[in-house]
């Protein structure tokens, strides 16, 4: 009994760090500028594509394609940004939901014409495959090596935010983006590398999900509900926030579906509308 | 005709001015009995056309006048569809009293839930609308003794409705039955919109702060409009269990919900004809298109959701009506849009 919920809590932190990755971009770039991105997972499937095209025709091993799939989502992501985005950081929500939806909806149509609706396989390095027992527990050595990288990639995060230049600049916009604005920060382009930064950080998640979730075109809309609901639950532009949800979301995702299996999702949503009603603004958010 | 500008006239002369009949909308509703004669082989998916219009209305009483975003108004369509298909399948496939009963049911689930849409805005609101939709789908996926689950619900026997139209294969009936439902319930919208109450809830819509210091408060009305909207989604799922004579999951699923949006959009949000239009032609796309991968179909639809929001912001008759309001536009069409030729001098 004990080793089983160890288990779940293991394969839930695990699960939580990917959506902690795939999620903490949009947490940051809406508590910045307020845009509505609902095409973020987007961003996180073309990271998931980026590898598996790598890896499958150009035969590049699994941990030197993860860069590439952070640097195409991060450069495809300024290019929506540039366009398409920035037309509407004064527009209302709906526009930007509807533009956004759009985009999913375009990207899932072109996934599917390129690579099909089938999933994506993938052949994990013999180094990442296999499990390690620890007394009673076996626990994956893909999700060991999860948790370590996205652990790095959160301390490597939270460091920049709290002690460089940049990083202060950005938390002064997120906090009150007009007296930002007034006190001479460029918001725009701290922002638009900002949002690079997170969607990047997505094409990671998208990448490292693939062994875990699978990979196919409908990943970007089945994603978004998750990632909305941490960035809801967690408070916008909140890092710590984002975390601690993601990792509650994760857990109990994978808690609900092991020990009831029946009515798990519907206990998420539950639990999410509950959490918000009681906190509009999300658990560790400050504005209304 | 000198249109008289509601800023100078009266709130009353101008809400009576929005009331009149205009040309065009006689033209545009005797041109919904046009399949019965041009393309009688259509007659089901023109009675979908009827159902999905009736559904977008819904969605604008609440998104495009009181300007309450909705990411899951599929829960209300679905709660009606299967509400008037358990009704029919337990022995009373009386249509027009289930109608009824759905469309009361899906308008208390609409009441209790107006009390906490109501209490948000923007993003939680967009949040929690999302997440009742889908706990709603979950629900009905795991009652699966009461709904059938995934496989949708099986046995509903439509009785003829008064006792003499049957609900026949080619869909006349059902046409006839869905386009009635739609023109009556579209009426109750006109009238609604075109009254004070109508009035107040763009004035919410605009601005919420400003209503509540003008002494108009606004949650009140949020219910109540809320509720109507809820109910006339629930009938509108109801129509679609009555005349096809089955209920899936896909009644509640996201994807409708979205669509509908969509559709909305696409025709004109805060127009009574956006929604009606955006049915027809999106209905009619996905016809013509069907034939492909469905996986592909949202590819046109993306692409036009982006030149919509980027390029028409008022959807498709928001630009329609910048046209006609341009001045070579109302020489041309003035007597489209104005009021009915003998009641032009009254």
């Amino acid at each position: 009994m004990m080793t089983s919920v160890l288990g779940v809590l293991f394969d839930g932190f695990a699960y939580g760090m990917l959506l902690f990755l795939l999620s903490v971009g949009l947490s940051v770039t809406l508590g910045m500028m307020n845009f509505v991105n609902l095409a973020h997972c987007t961003f996180g499937m073309i990271g998931g594509y980026v590898t598996v095209t790598l890896m499958n025709s150009w035969g590049w091993p699994f941990l030197a394609t993860l860069p590439m799939a952070f640097i195409a989502a991060a450069l495809i992501s300024v290019l929506f940004e540039r366009t398409m985005f920035r037309r509407l950081y004064r527009a209302t929500d709906l526009d930007q939901c509807l533009l956004t939806i759009g985009l999913v909806f375009v990207s899932v149509a072109v996934a599917a014409f390129v690579y099909g609706t089938i999933q994506q396989p993938v052949q994990l390095p013999s180094y990442l495959r296999g499990s390690l027992r620890v007394g009673d527990l076996t626990l994956g050595v893909y999700r060991i090596f999860l948790i370590v990288f996205a652990l790095v990639v959160t301390a490597a995060l939270v460091a920049a935010l709290e002690f460089t230049r940049f990083g202060a600049q950005v938390r002064a916009a997120v906090d009150n983006q007009r007296m930002a604005r007034g006190l001479g920060i460029n918001v725009d382009s701290a922002f638009a590398i900002t949002f690079a930064l997170g969607s990047g950080l997505a094409g990671l998640g998208g990448a490292l999900a693939i062994d875990i979730v699978g990979l196919d075109p409908s990943f970007a809309l089945a994603f978004l509900v998750y990632v909305l609901i941490v960035v809801a639950v967690g408070g916008l532009g909140s890092i710590g926030g984002t975390f601690a949800a993601a990792m509650l979301l994760g857990i109990s995702d994978m808690a609900g579906k092991y020990y009831f299996p029946a009515i798990g999702s519907f206990l998420i949503y539950l639990v999410m509308i509950s959490l918000l009603m009681w906190r509009p603004a999300g658990i560790f958010g400050r504005r209304t | 005709m000198a249109s008289v500008s509601p800023a100078i006239a009266g709130a009353h002369e101008h809400l009576e001015s929005q009331v009149r009949w205009r040309t065009l909308e006689v033209v545009f509703w005797l041109s919904t009995l046009l399949p019965f004669v041009v393309t009688p082989n259509y007659l089901v998916l023109a009675s979908q056309i009827a159902i999905t219009a009736l559904f977008a209305l819904s969605l604008d009483l609440i998104l495009g006048y009181a300007g309450i975003v909705s990411l899951g108004h599929a829960a209300f369509f679905g709660f009606g569809a299967y509400t008037a298909g358990l009704v029919a399948k337990h022995g009373w496939g009386e249509p027009l009293s289930g109608l009824l009963i759905s469309g009361i049911a899906a308008g208390l689930l609409g009441y209790l839930m107006s009390f906490i849409i109501s209490r948000f805005r923007h993003l939680a609101l967009i949040m929690i609308t999302l997440g009742f939709g889908l706990l709603l789908l979950e629900l009905a996926n795991s009652a699966s003794g009461l709904t059938g689950g995934a496989d949708g619900l099986q046995g509903v026997k439509m009785w003829p409705l008064f006792g003499i139209f049957r609900f026949d294969l080619y869909g006349v009936t059902a046409y006839w039955y869905s386009l009635i439902v739609l023109f009556l319930l579209f009426l109750v919208s006109r009238r609604l919109i075109n009254s004070p109450f109508g009035l107040s809830l763009r004035g919410i819509r605009e601005n919420a702060v400003r209503m509540r210091a003008i002494g108009a408060e606004s949650r009140p009305h949020i219910r109540k409009i809320y509720t109507i909207s809820a109910a006339m989604a629930g009938v509108a799922g109801a129509t679609l269990t009555q005349t096809t004579e089955t209920v899936s999951l896909g009644v509640l699923n996201f994807e409708r919900s979205a669509d509908i949006l969509v559709i909305l959009i696409l025709g004109g949000a805060g127009r009574l004809y956006g929604g009606l239009i955006g049915a027809a032609i999106y209905m009619i796309a996905r016809d013509w298109f069907s034939g492909i991968n469905p996986q592909y179909w949202y590819f046109p639809i993306g692409v036009l959701l982006i030149a919509v929001v980027l390029f028409l912001p008022n959807g498709i008759l928001g630009g329609l009506a910048q046209l006609v309001n341009s001045e070579r536009g109302q020489r041309w069409f003035g007597w489209l849009t104005g009021p009915l030729p003998w009641r032009r001098n009254s």
